[in-house]
């Protein structure tokens, strides 16, 4: 007996980015999440691992040990990351941060250009995440950065305006976030594209859970966005950018080296952040921002798994 | 499923002989319209109007119950493909593989052992497979019994051999286990033995057309405690599957209207673990994986507890004291809602900041801080009568609580009602380390 195949037919896309020297492309799929028997997914889900622009403080030993020798130089660290095979390079400006360095806008520029002239991968510039101080630097970050097709945020509902000003200006794109709430998501969107910002140089980062807290949030938020993007929703069309790294290494699951019950942490960590990631994956994330380049493998593999055809 | 009740009233009898436990017919039409009654309660129906009801009433995915006793689980009755659409309502069962040719006994040891608590509630593999590897139904039949003697969780019996699967219904077929697999070559002898033990039984095609050709004849042969398995085993093709037979379920396409199994099974434990987890996502009704150790059921079970939650129904946890990284009588006391996510928020970030602490959600049905304010659930009362209640202030030394910045207008009367100073925290929670750092270390 045949079966009829049932296909959607969507009427729209996901915006394609471009990033980096040597123009990498995320995003532009035209059909929900691996399934390629209706639609197009153009571009695979691609990764990032971070780089600390100083030594981090609460980064399990698990997580420090791949690094152990370039923890202090985010320049060789960047090097490091692309050694292991990360599509890009996350770097973010900690020691900006009021409770660390404090470290001035000229300051962190001058490391974010180092970075930038040593690698040959897009790179990804976060701030400190104190929304008034990230205000500040990011747009000294951007220009010191210009004509390299950065992706920097994270632009919120409160500093959006001078990161926007200065992305568009130096010619890349940003990364927009809001708090778990997809009509948040597409205000600030609409916000920055307002300013003249196109729509394929903005990603939004719904602020994501791990595995085990609330990750079901944001899983069905970019479900309902991926839906939104494909019945012509534009202003949720853009590609979706997931901290898992750095949610899930706060789970207890991941960071601790000694529970018997969980079994050993080798296995149980990595699988902590890669379970994160495949599990937005698999809901329309796009890039995906990781710790630990173990992970990073993993997921990697899966990804090209569920890249493999699926025609009837 | 569809029906209105006007629909359904005119294939009734009409007699209004009230012995439904309705006043009238229309109104029991209007009780199964709205799923609320069963036809079984009409003893005047006819044989036609009973088939034509019940094939338009059947739920898209057939609910089937898996197992006997205490660990006996239900799957099926899904009505949405996303969550957010209402919710997904019967949790993937996971089962755990185990050979004929390996050390059952041991093996099903460790199966026993994967329960996990979580904030309080247990989580657990639900069912062992046996696999005849072997290829000798003795073995097999030894193998079925050594693990139904050693464990309470229903069996999953893997054999294609119609023989050993007899053998093994003999023992374990009481307790309704899962017949695995009727296919093309044997359907005939699989369904007479499930038919016989009132087992669920999987049909197991070669792809989503001769799935749908086999289930037909299945179902011609009179038995429908079924689940589905199409055969792929590659990711990207159990995505796919799974993603057609609950569109074609929801469509009512019948012969796809029953739950699936899908076999994550891989040599390598991490790539099983995430394949599994995919599974649990995208529509499984069980999940087999090969791993009994705890670090890669951990995070398949854990994903199970997200997916499947009530996207309508915010999740609570207890109102009680939390105590993180061993606080003594001089650490910070924070209060919080008990919405889950605001707990998790609160408790992932106090972790974070490597301060041990003191968490008090104060009972708010499980919304937010910002949202119980706003509906008067979180107030000076409802924290003071928390506080009081708990008696935190007596296992510390400072007489102090913190709430959350966003709610900075209740501390004036809180500390009149608890006669304690009460803090204003930051307004979101990944504030809380600088937080510490700058307002509470150096106090």
């Amino acid at each position: 007996m045949a079966v009829t195949i049932a296909k959607e037919r969507w009427t729209s896309k996901v915006a394609e980015m471009t990033l980096g020297p040597k123009g990498l492309k995320v995003g532009g799929e035209s059909t929900l999440p691996f399934l390629h028997f209706e639609g197009e997914m153009p571009n695979r889900p691609v990764t990032a691992l971070e780089v600390f622009d100083m030594e981090p403080q609460d980064w399990p030993d698990i997580l420090k040990e791949p690094f152990a020798d370039v923890l202090n130089d985010p320049v060789a660290w960047a090097k490091k990351v692309v050694e292991y095979g990360a599509d890009m390079v996350a770097l973010r400006l900690m020691s900006a941060h009021p409770d660390w360095k404090d470290a001035s806008a000229d300051e962190v520029a001058k490391t974010a250009k180092a970075v930038a002239e040593a690698i040959d991968v897009p790179l990804i510039v976060l701030g400190c995440g104190v929304e008034e101080k990230d205000g500040q630097i990011l747009p000294v970050v951007a220009e010191a950065l210009e004509g390299k097709k950065c992706l920097i945020g994270c632009a919120t509902a409160d500093n959006y305006k001078s990161i926007t000003a200065a992305v568009n200006g130096y010619g890349h794109s940003v990364i927009a976030s809001s708090p778990l709430d997809i009509n948040l998501c597409k205000q600030l969107n609409i916000l920055i594209t307002e300013m003249g910002l196109p729509l394929d140089r903005i990603a939004f980062d719904p602020l994501v859970g791990a595995l085990g807290y609330g990750i079901e949030y944001a899983y069905s938020i970019m479900e309902r966005a991926r839906m939104g993007a494909l019945t012509g929703d534009k202003m949720l069309a853009t590609p979706i950018v997931c901290f898992v790294g750095m949610e899930a290494w706060k789970a207890k699951e991941a960071k601790d080296p000694d529970v018997p019950e969980w079994g050993p942490q080798a296995d149980r960590a990595i699988l902590w952040e890669t379970t994160t990631a495949t599990t937005f994956a698999i809901a329309g994330g796009t890039i995906f921002i990781l710790r630990h380049p173990e992970s990073m493998k993993r997921f990697n593999a899966f990804i090209d798994e569920a890249m493999k055809p699926n025609a009837y | 499923m569809g029906l209105t009740g006007l629909e359904i009233f005119k294939q009734l009898p009409k007699k209004n002989c009230k012995e439904c436990g309705q006043p009238t017919c229309l109104a029991f039409a209007m009780q199964l319209a709205a799923g609320k009654a069963s036809l079984d309660a009409c003893p005047y129906v006819s044989d036609a109007a009973r088939e034509a009801l019940d094939a338009a009433s059947a739920p898209p995915v057939a609910l089937v119950k898996i197992g006997a006793g205490e660990k006996a689980f239900q799957i099926g009755n899904e009505t949405v493909l996303f969550r957010h659409d209402k919710r997904f309502e019967h949790p993937t069962g996971i089962a755990i593989q185990v050979s004929d040719t390996e050390d059952v006994k041991a093996k099903v040891e460790k199966i026993n052992k994967l329960v996990f608590d979580r904030v309080g509630q247990v989580h657990e593999v639900n069912m062992v497979a046996v696999a005849n590897d072997s290829g000798d139904a003795a073995k097999f039949a030894d193998a079925v019994k050594t693990a139904q003697d050693n464990t309470a969780y229903p069996l999953l019996l893997i054999s294609g051999d119609a023989g050993a699967m007899e053998k093994a219904l003999e023992i374990a077929g009481a307790n309704k286990p899962v017949v695995y697999a009727a296919d093309a070559n044997n359907y005939e002898a699989m369904v007479a033995l499930a038919k016989k033990y009132e087992a669920p039984l999987v049909v197991k095609g070669s792809d989503l057309n001769n799935l749908a050709d086999l289930v037909e004849k299945v179902v011609a042969l009179g038995y429908k405690n079924l689940i589905l398995d199409s055969g792929a085993r590659e990711l990207s093709k159990v995505v796919a599957d799974q993603t057609q037979i609950r569109r074609q379920a929801l469509k009512l396409f019948r012969p796809f209207g029953y739950p699936t199994i899908a076999f994550a099974n891989n040599d390598d434990p991490i790539m099983e673990s995430m394949y599994a987890s995919t599974y649990v996502a995208k529509y499984a009704g069980i999940v087999v994986m090969n791993s009994a150790e705890p670090q890669h059921i951990l995070p398949v079970i854990t994903l199970r507890l997200n997916v499947y939650t009530d996207p309508q129904k915010p999740i609570a946890v207890e109102s009680k004291i939390y105590e993180l990284l061993n606080p003594g009588p001089d650490a910070p006391v924070l209060v919080t809602t008990n919405f889950s996510l605001s707990y998790f928020c609160v408790a992932g970030d106090t972790e974070a900041s490597r301060v041990p602490a003191y968490i008090i959600p104060v009972d708010t049905d499980g919304i937010s801080v910002l949202t119980a304010w706003a509906a008067g659930k979180f107030t000076p009362e409802t924290i003071a009568d928390t506080v009081k209640k708990l008696g935190i202030l007596e296992k510390v030394n400072h007489n102090s609580i913190i709430i959350p910045g966003g709610v900075a207008v209740l501390s004036g009367k809180t500390a009149e009602l608890l006669g304690c100073e009460v803090i204003v925290g930051p307004r979101e929670s990944a504030g809380i380390p600088s937080f510490f750092k700058q307002r509470w270390l150096n106090k």
